[in-house]
């Protein structure tokens, strides 16, 4: 079942990858490697192309290449070949342009702790060579509900909030894209739908947002559109909702009147397991022509079982993401 | 020219410096002041003048350097190596600000530091000795140079420095002992001959020279040896932040 999972996904590479014409491309990555000095070759070749205003959710476990392809794009780090433009900009050649449409929110809550809120968030906006407003910083505050820790120091302030000055310190140029790298790493879950919401106002005024998170939760609740990356390579960017239901497996969940320990030998020939209170798991595609249900309800009552109960279940975005990685590993 | 980017980070820089008053720039002169009292009144009463120039008056060059260098290294490679400690240099590295804009801020705002603590230590030398300035366009003028010289250098420093220890190492290894050995507490003509020679090699040897020069009109070596030293050393380090720039030297990896 694996091996077709795996198959399915990279089969689907290809038009996974590339956008319709109708959108607009506003961030391109082609081609892009990236090998440290020591060897270590963090990033084999990623072909990227985000849409505007979409939220792409990129889940891949650690040392995936992430961050690090987050931080090529922002000009933390060089690539070592390859290509990237951010709205039509080459992102070395026209860096200026370019960055002024990318707003970062690190991993590490990496901030000036002796400040206050509101210079930090003035030098981050000066930085981007806009002049000073602090009525604009201020509404950024308020969507941020940061707006009355504005005068307090950065280091009073609890790790959630924090993560929140960081938010407003990369908005505060008013950029196109937004990478949010890990936003929830580490935060309670409160904090974590919290953040969730955030990034839901942030695509009603346009943002496009690209985030990085290994809580494949975080990736179906948020994401338009899911890339999964490992070892360096992108191994599918699609649609959300078509990825789970092309790669949901369902399962049917029969509750027997009389529990059985053994799988009776009558129904071997269907992909069946006797689950651990005596009933029985059917696993199917639910995507296939025929789901083989008819035929197996009918072999349970020639097998004289008895049905008390009966249930689906579909296969979540983990189950998906845990089995990508795991054949990407083997 | 992102010229708002320039302005944000010389003013937080600087607010940085207002932020630690006292440890920017009441210990400086606290500890200037002293050297006045032990060297200028206590022990200085007791030696002739050099060159014409009470002893007291004769030190006052030398220690202004002696701070200036000292603290525009200091700030300057502080001001860059604490957002790399904290991680914030990624603000500046995904910026859209050019690398001759970041130095701008971050030299600027050292420099100007240093500068006015330079300032305030020549006002502060005016309660212990009769000063007079015989050239004060110069003596201004070497004073800026200085400043932004070191800053430079402490730039350099604050991007080479992997931990604190390797931040002070840089100012308390080589240059207290090349300020201390560049004629700021005495004229160099008063070494024997071997180590006037030696005293020559030592680049702050022209910068106290030229300064004490733009005071009291008399110097080491000639004025001509003084500018075009501070004029190699700025350009060695300009030269080396641009080295750094391009190749991204233990800034990007």
């Amino acid at each position: 079942m694996k091996d077709l999972v795996r198959n399915a996904l990279l089969n689907n590479k290809q038009p996974a990858a590339t956008l319709g014409d109708s959108m607009t491309t506003i961030l391109n990555v082609s081609d892009v490697t990236k090998t440290y000095e020591g060897g270590h070759q963090a990033l084999k070749g990623v072909d990227l192309e985000i849409e505007e205003g979409e939220i792409l959710a990129l889940l891949g476990p650690n040392g995936a290449g992430k961050t690090t392809l987050i931080s090529i794009i922002c000009g933390i780090a060089t690539a070592s070949s390859g290509t990237i433009t951010v709205g039509g900009f080459d992102h070395v050649r026209d860096y200026r342009a370019a960055r002024n449409l990318i707003g970062l929110v690190p991993q590490e809550i990496n901030l000036e702790p002796f400040e206050t809120v509101m210079n930090s968030v003035r030098f981050s906006r000066g930085l981007f060579g806009k002049p000073r407003d602090d009525a604009r910083i201020e509404e950024i505050l308020k969507l941020l509900s940061l707006h009355d820790k504005k005068d307090s120091r950065i280091m009073t302030l609890s790790g959630g909030m924090k993560r929140r000055v960081l938010i407003a310190k990369a908005l505060c140029h008013d950029p196109k894209i937004l990478f949010l790298d890990e936003p929830t790493a580490g935060v309670d879950v409160e904090l974590r739908k919290d953040m969730w919401d955030i990034v839901a106002k942030l695509k009603q005024t346009g943002v496009t947002v690209i985030l990085t998170t290994h809580y494949i939760e975080e990736a179906e609740a948020m994401a338009d559109r899911i890339g999964v990356i490992s070892k360096g390579e992108i191994l599918l960017v699609e649609d959300k909702d078509a990825l789970i239901k092309r790669l949901g497996q369902k399962e049917l969940l029969i509750e027997l009147d009389n529990p059985i320990e053994a799988l009776p030998e009558a129904l071997a020939s269907h992909p069946l397991t006797v689950s651990d209170d005596g009933g029985l798991i059917y696993t199917y595609d639910a995507q296939a022509g025929s789901t083989g249900i008819t035929g197996l309800l009918a072999d349970l009552r020639e097998a004289g079982l008895h049905m008390s109960d009966l249930s689906t279940r579909q296969s979540s975005l983990e189950d998906i993401f845990v089995d990508l990685v795991k054949e990407d590993a083997a | 020219m992102n010229w708002n980017a320039i302005a944000a980070i010389y003013r937080f820089e600087m607010a940085r410096t207002f932020r630690t008053l006292m440890q920017s720039i009441v210990s400086p002169v606290l500890s200037t002041s002293l050297y006045f009292v032990v060297f200028g009144a206590a022990i200085g009463s007791r030696i002739d003048q050099v060159e014409g120039v009470s002893y007291g008056a004769f030190i006052v060059p030398g220690l202004i350097m002696l701070t200036v260098l000292t603290q525009s290294t200091t700030n300057a490679s502080f001001g860059i190596y604490f957002p790399k400690f904290i991680g914030t240099v990624y603000e500046l590295l995904s910026a859209p600000i050019s690398f001759f804009e970041i130095v701008i801020g971050y030299v600027g705002a050292a420099a100007t530091k240093a500068f006015m603590i330079g300032l305030i230590i020549l006002a502060t030398a005016h309660f212990f000795v009769d000063l007079t300035i015989a050239h004060p366009v110069w003596m201004m003028a070497f004073l800026v140079l200085t400043c932004i010289s070191f800053a430079l250098l402490g730039f350099i420093i604050g991007i080479w420095a992997q931990n604190f220890e390797q931040l002070q190492l840089v100012p308390l290894l080589v240059i207290t002992p090349l300020v201390f050995l560049g004629g700021s507490f005495y004229s160099i003509s008063m070494l024997p001959p071997v180590w006037q020679t030696i005293t020559l090699f030592n680049p702050v040897v022209y910068l106290i020279s030229g300064f004490r020069w733009a005071f009291f009109g008399m110097a080491d070596v000639s004025l001509g040896w003084s500018v075009l030293a501070i004029a190699v050393f700025m350009t060695t380090c300009l030269a080396t932040i641009g080295w750094i720039f391009r190749t991204g030297y233990r800034l990007r990896s």
